[in-house]
């Protein structure tokens, strides 16, 4: 692509290289990157982790690393020559016309100066007098939908909460009207119903202040509603490019193809059969790949892919793809084969493997008490997988810490583990209780010791669990290895010498070193790209399978929980909202909240749903409100019963809970169609 | 379970990333061992550690031996540092003044290093009411100053290397504890841990050998810059007359013994021994700045 770029072209990267030097050598990072945003346009940049997305954003703003440089090609912003510009003029720049939203909204903000401040500076950069840029500054905060902006000025950065701090970089990213806005990651960190909120917004601002966006993120779904145009990248080249709609539902590139089928959604379950992956690894920083970047993975992949590097083939309305066989793309050989996965579980029924009666759990915190789980009664059947649903705060975790034994819950709680009784400290179970009840964490990296080997590990596991050693030791850690397909050769490796997903895998071994009867997976995924994703979760199913252990699995993404879970449960302030099977809950008529939360992700029948903003932020746990905790957010709210009277769970249907004063039929009428805007909650109560 | 999902585990693949992580291992390395600090640290430190181990077979002199009829004589090719105020040659008890405090400061510095990891440790470890007192402790410690609390202590327990070595090594427990419990508390967090008590394991266990080995990076550092320390305040006790007794050629002894004859003019027995401990130190101090900046994560 060598045409001459539109005089209007908000960011003009040509030919663009990018090098890190890495301990003396330089890497390329950037292999010739073309790409244009057009003046208002919003141009998505996907690809996994180590694909090169926040180096291109920040070689946008010239603002690389120390070690990295541009070793060829051109940037322009809004038709300046970015490379040519002398750093005082680069400066000008960022301080005019360009912006960037990065991923962590609390490290982005300086701790220690007031909101207000923070955002009025970018006023006065611009040579506005103080107090007219508080007052701008004001407007901007009302601008995104801070409902008190003379109170939230006066305030510090950790006194917001993630999503709130996340609106306040986007007042100061829009305030000076950049032409261009780059958003990195910018709702990675967020809950579901936030970053619904805080994508809307972006939405809404972009209308108003006609911004042209570089949109980044490893999210498809997040860039498929926000973005025109979307650019595929892949070991530092962009593969494919087209408008969104073209390269999501007809994607031409075995990558983009293989990354769209490792993503569990429309309703995937585990039953009806396994995730595709994309096999391999992205090629390490800089290697010299002469052919196509994606040749080593590709299952579609010929002599010519490995010698000559495909050229950007045009498909016809601005669709390109970077490979040879573009119009084989999506006959892409499936690496899993789609074999459903057997599902053997006792639903609930039965003598459960665990059991939970009103269990709680207070924290006393600097005088006040927080209730961070209230009254959870529930049973997990043997060999079942219990999706566990919530925002951040909901209790998820805590509830997982409980079972495990790190945290004591209150007094009078019961946990039965296959009928009697557990000890709330682990310090106080049997070994073999200790043994029954394990975890895989959501981090490999903090959840296996950097100093140990492998071998080390999984070994110790299997000595303290099982009280094995020697050589019966060995054999089992192989066995172990072997079972979460892990290559033995390397079992002699550090954790830092392996990748995500290889680490995830040692943590599930060690996990089910002891044969559990439960496991909890507190988000084992959430730090792993979806082709990993994909294989971590065929892992765990074809474990369950195996193995008859039950899960209770905590996660964030909705999608992954509907692919595993047999039965899911709602947490919301601490409260069980919701509890049935999987298919029922994502059905109507569910709880409220489940609604809303669903609202983000598309139907079963790949169809979209109608959004339901949740207004508000998540009411604080030393301060729930009266009556039903949801009333304050609610999008089906009845009136005063709900302001004064909590609802129990009850049993609405065989099998199926949820704890609302609405009635199953009267849920099903009203979620026909989406709820209606709600009076102000002030102007009622008053 | 199909067996496709094998192709999912890299064989090929991995080894790239375990050589770069040996490179970066041995590049680690490499870097103290290009690092001209660490480079000078080493030749200052290893030097007067030969003077500590061979000093008799170096010195060419007796440094015990008086001769009354040749005292206080300048530096000259016969005495190199000169004659001290009993005839002493002062070259050769530099040398073998050596000895004592390349014993007592290290080990000094070895004991509070020890007993600062163990209660930086636990103090992180434990945090809640345990940490709370011996942080009390610590600080109290802390306030006072080092040489006035070892100048009582030796005091009442006599001047002894076994007495110095405590004192001192009692006296930096406390400032090691706090590095190594800021570190600790970092640790306490990771899920590491909570995996080792998910299958029973001691505390002890999780302490000192799922914890410590992660910690050893500031423990070295500390231990290092500690020393730079240990061997001023020795030295400082032993000129203070609190150290060990005459006639050993002990540096700090050196200088307290001679330095009321520099008004005199004779300047010599005082200087060379003093710039032997301003040499160590600074040595000990180069050697430790290159490797904290080695193992700065």
């Amino acid at each position: 692509m060598t045409t001459a770029p539109p005089a209007t072209a908000a960011l003009e990267l040509s030919d663009l290289e990018v090098a890190y030097r890495v301990r003396g050598d330089w890497r390329r990072v950037l292999r010739g990157v073309t790409l244009q945003v057009a003046e208002g346009e919003s141009y998505g940049l996907v690809g996994e982790s180590g694909c090169g997305k926040s180096t291109a954003a920040f070689a946008a703003l010239r603002y690389l690393p120390r070690n990295g440089r541009v070793s060829s090609g051109s940037i322009s912003v809004a038709g300046e020559d970015l490379l040519a510009m002398s750093d005082r003029d680069v400066r000008r720049l960022r301080a005019t016309k360009v912006s960037m939203v990065y991923q962590n909204p609390t490290g982005a903000l300086n701790p220690s100066i007031r909101i207000g401040d923070q955002v009025a500076e970018g006023f006065t950069l611009q040579g506005v007098a103080d107090g007219e840029a508080h007052e701008r500054a004001r407007a901007m905060l009302e601008k995104v939908q801070i409902s008190d902006p003379d109170g939230v000025m006066r305030r510090y950065p950790h006194q917001l909460s993630g999503g709130m701090n996340q609106r306040v970089i986007i007042a100061m990213a829009l305030a000076k009207d950049p032409a261009l806005l780059i958003l990195d990651e910018p709702t990675t960190g967020l809950d579901a119903t936030v970053e619904s909120e805080v994508l809307d917004l972006v939405s809404a601002l972009r209308d108003e202040f006609k911004s042209s966006v570089l949109f980044i993120s490893h999210n498809l779904d997040v860039i498929a509603r926000m973005c025109d145009r979307v650019g595929v990248l892949y070991a530092g080249r962009l593969v494919e490019e087209g408008p969104v709609g073209e390269v999501f539902n007809n994607p031409r590139h075995p990558y983009t193809v293989g990354l769209l089928r490792c993503i569990p959604r429309g309703g995937a379950t585990k039953a009806k059969g396994k995730l595709d992956t994309i096999p391999g690894f992205l090629p390490g920083l800089g290697a010299e790949l002469p052919g196509c970047v994606f040749a080593d993975r590709c299952g579609l992949s010929q002599e010519i892919c490995v010698q000559k590097e495909p050229d950007l083939y045009p498909l016809g309305d601005g669709h390109f793809s970077r490979c040879h066989f573009h119009e084989q793309a999506q006959q892409l050989p499936r690496v899993e084969s789609p074999t459903p996965i057997k599902v053997e579980h006792a639903n609930g029924q039965g003598t459960p493997i665990l059991r939970t009666e009103s269990v709680r759990k207070t924290f006393h915190q600097d005088g006040h008490d927080v209730r961070a789980v209230e009254d959870l009664t529930f049973a997990l059947g043997a060999g079942e997988t219990l999706g566990l649903v919530g925002e951040s705060g909901s209790g998820k975790t805590t509830l997982a810490r409980l079972l495990l034994g790190l945290t004591e819950p209150d007094e009078g709680s019961v946990v039965e583990l296959d009928g009697t009784p557990l000890a709330g400290s682990i310090r106080k179970r049997g070994r073999e209780q200790v043994k029954d009840v394990q975890i895989v964490f959501q981090n490999p990296d903090s959840a296996l010791n950097r100093r140990f080997s492998i071998q080390r590990i999984i070994g110790r596991a299997v000595t303290m669990l099982m009280g094995e050693k020697g050589a019966k030791m060995e054999s089992r850690m192989r066995d172990l290895a072997h079972s979460v397909r892990f290559d033995v050769r390397l079992i002699r490796q550090r954790p830092s010498e392996l990748s995500g997903g290889l680490k995830q895998r040692v943590a599930i071994a060690r996990a089910f070193a002891g044969d559990p009867k439960i496991v909890v997976c507190d988000e084992p995924t959430s730090a792993l790209d979806v082709s990993v994703q994909a294989a971590i979760l065929n892992l765990l199913a074809e474990l369950q399978a195996d193995k008859g252990v039950a899960y209770l699995f905590i996660s964030h993404d909705l999608g992954v929980v509907r692919y595993l879970s047999d039965r899911i449960a709602v947490l919301y302030l601490g409260r069980l909202m919701e509890l049935g099977e999987a298919g029922t809950v994502f059905e109507s008529p569910q709880h409220p909240y489940t609604e809303a939360l669903l609202s983000a992700v598309a139907n079963e029948d790949g169809t979209k749903r109608a959004r339901i903003r949740l207004e508000g932020e998540i009411p604080s746990h030393a301060d729930p409100p009266s009556g039903c905790v949801f009333h304050t957010r609610c999008p089906r709210f009845i009136g005063d019963v709900c302001v004064n009277e909590e609802p129990d769970l009850r049993e609405v249907e065989p099998g199926h809970f949820w704890r609302c004063h609405h009635t199953v039929e009267a849920l099903r009428e009203l979620q026909k169609t989406p709820p209606g805007g709600r009076v102000s909650r002030g102007a009622e109560e008053t | 379970m199909s067996t496709v999902a094998g192709t999912n585990t890299p064989t090929t693949s991995a080894a790239p990333v375990a050589d770069e992580e040996r490179k970066a291992q041995r590049e680690r390395w490499a870097l103290l061992w290009k690092s001209k600090t660490f480079i000078a640290g080493a030749i200052i430190v290893g030097i007067f550690v030969i003077f500590a181990i061979f000093g008799e077979l170096i010195a060419p002199d007796d440094p015990f031996e008086t001769n009354p009829l040749n005292d206080l004589a300048a530096p000259s090719w016969d005495h190199l540092f000169g004659t001290d105020r009993v005839g002493r040659d002062v070259f050769s008890r530099v040398i073998v003044g050596a000895r004592n405090i390349m014993i007592v400061a290290p080990a000094a510095t070895l004991l509070g290093t020890v007993l600062g990891t163990i209660l930086g440790l636990v103090t992180g470890y434990y945090r809640g009411a345990v940490d709370d007192v011996l942080s009390r402790i610590i600080d109290a410690f802390l306030a006072i100053p080092v040489v006035i609390l070892a100048m009582v202590v030796i005091t009442s327990l006599g001047p002894s290397n076994l007495v110095i070595i405590l004192v001192v090594g009692l006296v930096f427990a406390p400032v090691i504890a706090r590095t190594v419990r800021a570190a600790v508390l970092q640790e306490v967090g990771m899920e590491y841990v909570a995996a080792a008590k998910l299958r029973n394991e001691r505390t002890l266990y999780v302490l000192f050998a799922e914890i410590l080995p992660n910690v050893m990076g500031p423990v070295l550092v500390e231990f290092t810059v500690r020393l730079g320390y240990a061997i001023f305040t020795v030295a400082t006790l032993s000129f203070l007359g609190f150290g060990i007794q005459p006639p050993a050629p002990d540096w700090g002894l050196q200088v307290f013994d001679n330095y009321g004859l520099i008004s005199g003019g004779y300047w010599w027995p005082v200087l060379f021994p003093a710039l032997a401990i301003a040499i160590l130190v600074v040595g000990v101090n180069l050697l430790a700045d290159g490797i904290a900046k080695a193992f700065e994560r």
